[in-house]
């Protein structure tokens, strides 16, 4: 536009460069969802509507909440709370401490899933049928004593809690504790040994200094991984039938599907679900993020108004 | 602009034979040293020679293998029982830190809280404080090094004189008996020292008991009464600042003050 004054160049009107491949690439994705179109619309196997019922069905909508989001947040708090206790085991001076936890992660990250429900269900009850929760060794001692109480203080029968939705979130979270050790122990030695001894130096105890300094900075790493474990534990809990766990949303959608010779609805209604949930556990890990994330980005909106607030307040005692 | 030194009564902090090790690294050699109340100690040395290793030890960040120390007459890290040496529980060491303040080279501010938390945390959570109170006197510590306007802010908000500043006032918060300097300046750009220099001379001018180690001359001749010059983990020369660094008797002394100078006038 600008014509060239003198011997300055001018402003620069280049032809961009071409992407041909980038042309046949949306021509061929264009092709296949136009096929993957076609094929919901024309296929009426789909059955959206039987989909859509099964979806609203009240033993599914029971085992969304009572097996799959019941036994996500379980887990997960079982899991997290274990984890954490693992990760400080693993930082700890002392070898034994540091031992366990070594082999508890160890183990159990080794073990599929599938197969720790399945014992924790079948296995533990086969072994022990009912538990004595007393002195440890109190049969033998008070056998050997001539005692009349064999020092048990209640008994609990396992096979009681086999097939319950608790079982389920115990192997899970279980298991889930061995990822979230690593994942904490991340966390805690990515804060800066600084921020210990300052705490320390203004006297706070090693307790103290681990709730109030270290875990909350650690948060900001332990969060999006955290996230995504909890994401996938919704997809976990349709493990639950190894457990003989059946109030659980993949079990009661199929069996609908299959009841009624309609075997692709059935999995289209609990997909459905497990995309919504995750969809909904996405947004709040972003918010989660955010909030941990304080101190490291810019304020956000209710922090800088409180911000402006309390500059205003501290210039009216001058 | 030095006061006299003043010698009254007995030292609020007496090193007696103080040695460290790390591995096979002996850092501190026998130190002795005594701090009498309202005094302003420097502790100058070239790298290495153990100065921040000492203070670390008088508030326990490390723990020595020999000698004593003593703040306000309490032996610390340990008791003694009929003169046999008992290891303090974590917990009755932190109380011990409790009167003393400490600043680190790094800041070490708490990045998730705010400058006004900052300040905060401590005589609420681990005195117990009432918050109320605390909070007149966070506030008014922040105006005391400048940054009344600042509460709200997060350490990553402000400038490395500005943090140095809230790390100053969140160990005054604690109303210690005694503060800690480590090397305050070190990682500030050269034209933030002086602002943080300002608030330490403020504090020495108040009659606070100071321990400091710096590579600040200027701050050692003129708000110091007593410098400590430590070379290799023991101390090689300690007397007046007019002394020690107008008129140095040791060969290692003058090395060090000459290599200091012509870095300042290289600047």
């Amino acid at each position: 536009m600008t014509t060239q004054t003198m011997d300055r160049p001018g402003e620069i009107n280049a032809r961009p460069v071409r992407h041909p491949g980038r042309w046949v690439a949306v021509a061929i994705i264009a092709i296949v969802a136009a096929m993957m179109i076609s094929s919901l619309v024309t296929n009426p196997k789909w059955d959206f509507g039987y989909a859509f019922q099964i979806m609203q069905q009240s033993s599914v909508i029971n085992g969304l909440w009572m097996g799959t989001i019941l036994g996500t947040v379980g887990s997960m708090i079982l899991g997290v709370v274990l984890g954490v206790i693992l990760a400080v085991m693993r930082l700890s001076d002392n070898f034994v401490l540091r031992g366990v936890a070594f082999v508890y992660t160890w183990f159990f990250r080794a073990m599929p899933r599938y197969v720790l429900l399945a014992i924790m269900a079948s296995g533990v009850g086969y072994l022990y049928n009912k538990f004595d929760i007393g002195v440890p060794f109190g049969q033998q001692i008070a056998k050997s004593l001539g005692l009349s109480s064999d020092l048990t203080f209640f008994q609990f029968n396992w096979n009681d809690y086999s097939s319950t939705v608790w079982i389920g979130i115990l192997g899970l979270g279980l298991s889930e504790a061995a990822y979230m050790a690593e994942i904490a122990r991340a966390g805690i030695l990515s804060v800066d040994k600084g921020q210990a001894e300052a705490a320390q130096a203004l006297g706070m105890s090693p307790g103290m200094t681990m709730t109030r300094i270290v875990l909350p900075q650690a948060m900001r790493v332990i969060v999006p991984p955290t996230g995504n474990e909890t994401i996938a534990m919704v997809k976990d809990t349709s493990l639950f039938i190894a457990a003989n766990v059946i109030t659980e949303l993949y079990y009661q959608s199929t069996l609908f599907g299959s009841k009624a010779f309609k075997i692709m609805p059935g999995f289209v209604a609990a997909t459905l679900w497990y995309l919504i949930v995750c969809s909904i556990l996405m947004v709040g890990q972003s918010y989660l993020e955010k909030y941990y994330g304080r101190g490291f980005g810019a304020p956000t909106g209710k922090k800088r108004k409180k911000a402006e607030q309390k500059i205003i307040a501290a210039g009216a005692d001058h | 602009m030095s006061t006299p030194t003043l010698r009254t009564g007995e030292p609020l902090v007496h090193a007696v034979n103080v040695s460290k090790s790390f591995h096979d690294n002996h850092v501190l050699r026998g130190i002795d040293l005594d701090v009498y109340p309202g005094q302003v100690v420097v502790l100058l040395g070239p790298s290495g020679s153990g100065k921040t290793t000492f203070i670390r030890c008088i508030n326990q960040l490390e723990t020595i293998d020999g000698g004593r120390i003593f703040v306000d007459g309490e032996l610390m890290g340990y008791a003694d029982k009929g003169g046999v040496l008992h290891r303090l529980k974590d917990k009755e060491i932190a109380a011990q830190r409790r009167d003393i303040g400490m600043v680190f080279q790094r800041f070490n501010l708490f990045p998730h809280k705010t400058v006004l938390e900052n300040v905060m945390e401590a005589p609420i959570k681990v005195k117990g404080e009432n918050r109320k109170v605390v909070e007149e006197r966070a506030i008014a510590l922040l105006g005391r090094v400048g940054l009344a306007d600042k509460p709200a802010a997060y350490p990553g908000q402000l400038s490395g004189g500005q943090q140095q500043r809230v790390a100053i006032a969140r160990a005054l918060a604690m109303q210690p008996k005694l503060m800690l300097f480590d090397e305050p300046t070190s990682a500030l750009d050269p034209e933030l020292v002086g602002e943080v220099l300002a608030v330490m001379r403020e504090l020495a001018a108040s009659g606070m008991t100071m321990i400091v180690v710096t590579h600040e001359m200027g701050f050692a001749k003129e708000v110091s009464d007593h410098v400590v010059f430590m070379d290799g983990g023991v101390v090689v020369e300690e007397g007046h600042p007019n002394d020690v660094i107008g008129n140095p008797q040791h060969e290692r002394t003058k090395l060090f003050l000459r290599r200091v100078l012509a870095e300042e006038e290289g600047e």
